[in-house]
């Protein structure tokens, strides 16, 4: 929406009009109802359990309803490490999810490897498959941190425009929903990371690289 | 806390009980003291099973199997020699001198046992035993008939390490999957090149 656009609704209001668009309306439904998927893999899924608890209680923002299905789920929360050995089933699960859907990279060893980064067992970080819309540092972050991500996430949605050629991938047909899923080789997983999952976001910079 | 066995003990109860074999204590220097006991591979089955059964030892619980990778090395050591040398005025002498004498160790892989007798509560008595080398002969035979619970954590030691159990009922890797080629935790094992390189792709 124009900055103008903006102006006039906010002058509006102060007349008592009150005015929306759809596009507005359908975001403000979306990111006040993500439902994540019920899915951890190491120590960071503790933080993440700790998060949609009484303490710091996720349900405020909308996402309590944590969905044991891929198939119901919007957000896939990538809490932990992850081992060559499970990356292949995460990659899996992202391409069951219907769009829209997001991913959440949580803490050190979802985002690179973190401490294990050298060892011969785990992936280097989950964006080699899958497109992550936040990453969180952090070993393991704080359920605070969590919050952190996910309300960027939902200003991320917030922002999202259902047309025009910056719309995003669920809204472009050519655009995969789906990625590759790597396969067990001899010497790691093959392929080691897949170069297209950066090119497949609107309005990225390596797209224009490649 | 269990008693402690003497493991020079341990080695002669060994070789009384079991006819022909011959048992070295490998010395363990830190304050912990726990030495062990290196057998030798073709009668490391009849020890295993004399040491479960013996009745004064009984060590019925084999707590811990592991690995051990020992790449070549090379030990230098100091010996003196007699030899000709020039002296400062030209003339030859016959003197004493020290010389650095090399001498290059293979390298093997082993497999440690560590044993416990819950009957008798006391232990550990520490098994060792070695490949011929770490490339083409590396077979040792299996204990896990003789103790069930080293089945996964022989299997364990043939994925990380290539050790072949001779003898083991299920021997396939056990953490990486079927069809992976290397020994990841070898010391010379040397993780896939492109790992490192998509980071810098990405960066």
């Amino acid at each position: 929406m124009g900055q103008d656009l903006k102006e006039l609704k906010i002058e509006l209001s102060k007349n008592g009009i009150f005015t929306t668009t759809l596009e507005e309306l359908y975001n403000w439904g979306r990111k006040n109802s993500v439902w994540p998927l019920t899915f951890g893999l190491a120590c960071c899924a503790i933080e993440m359990i700790a998060t949609t608890m009484a303490r710091y209680d996720l349900a405020r923002f909308g996402a309590e309803v944590f969905r044991p299905s891929p198939r119901q789920a919007d957000l896939i929360i990538v809490s932990g490490t992850v081992t060559k050995k499970m990356a292949p089933q995460v990659v899996r699960l992202y391409n069951q999810m219907p769009e829209p859907k997001y991913v959440i990279a949580m803490g050190a060893c979802a985002i690179s490897g973190g401490p294990f980064r050298d060892g011969y067992n785990v992936l280097k970080g989950i964006d080699r498959y899958i497109p992550v819309d936040v990453h969180i540092p952090g070993c393991p972050p704080r359920p605070e941190a969590l919050i952190h991500a996910f309300m960027t996430l939902q200003k991320k949605i917030d922002e999202q425009s259902l047309a025009g050629a910056d719309r995003p991938r669920h809204l472009q047909a050519e655009l995969p929903s789906e990625f590759p899923v790597p396969e067990f080789g001899e010497h790691g997983l093959e392929p080691s990371a897949n170069r297209d999952v950066f090119a497949a976001q609107p309005g990225n910079p390596l797209k224009v690289l490649q | 806390m269990s008693a402690l066995l003497n493991a020079e003990d341990v080695k002669a109860q060994i070789e009384a009980g079991v006819p022909g074999s011959r048992v070295r204590v490998i010395q363990n220097g830190s304050p912990s003291a726990q030495h062990s006991l290196l057998l030798e591979n073709e009668h490391a089955r009849a020890v295993a099973e004399f040491l479960r059964d013996d009745a004064g030892l009984r060590l019925d619980y084999c707590s811990l199997v592991t690995g051990v990778d020992w790449t070549d090395r090379e030990t230098s050591e100091k010996v003196k020699v007699r030899k000709l040398v020039q002296a400062a005025d030209g003339t030859e002498q016959e003197q004493e001198v020290e010389e650095v004498r090399k001498t290059r160790v293979p390298g093997y892989l082993e497999a440690v046992y560590h044993l416990f007798s819950m009957e008798k509560k006391h232990g550990p008595v520490i098994l060792r035993l070695r490949t011929a080398n770490r490339t083409n002969d590396t077979t040792l035979p299996s204990l896990t008939p003789v103790w069930r619970s080293a089945e996964f954590q022989e299997r364990e030691a043939f994925d990380l390490y290539g050790i072949v159990f001779e003898g083991h009922p299920d021997l396939r890797r056990i953490l990486m999957w079927e069809g992976f080629a290397d020994y990841p935790m070898r010391k010379d094992y040397v993780p896939p090149a492109d790992d490192v390189e998509v980071a810098e792709v990405h960066r």
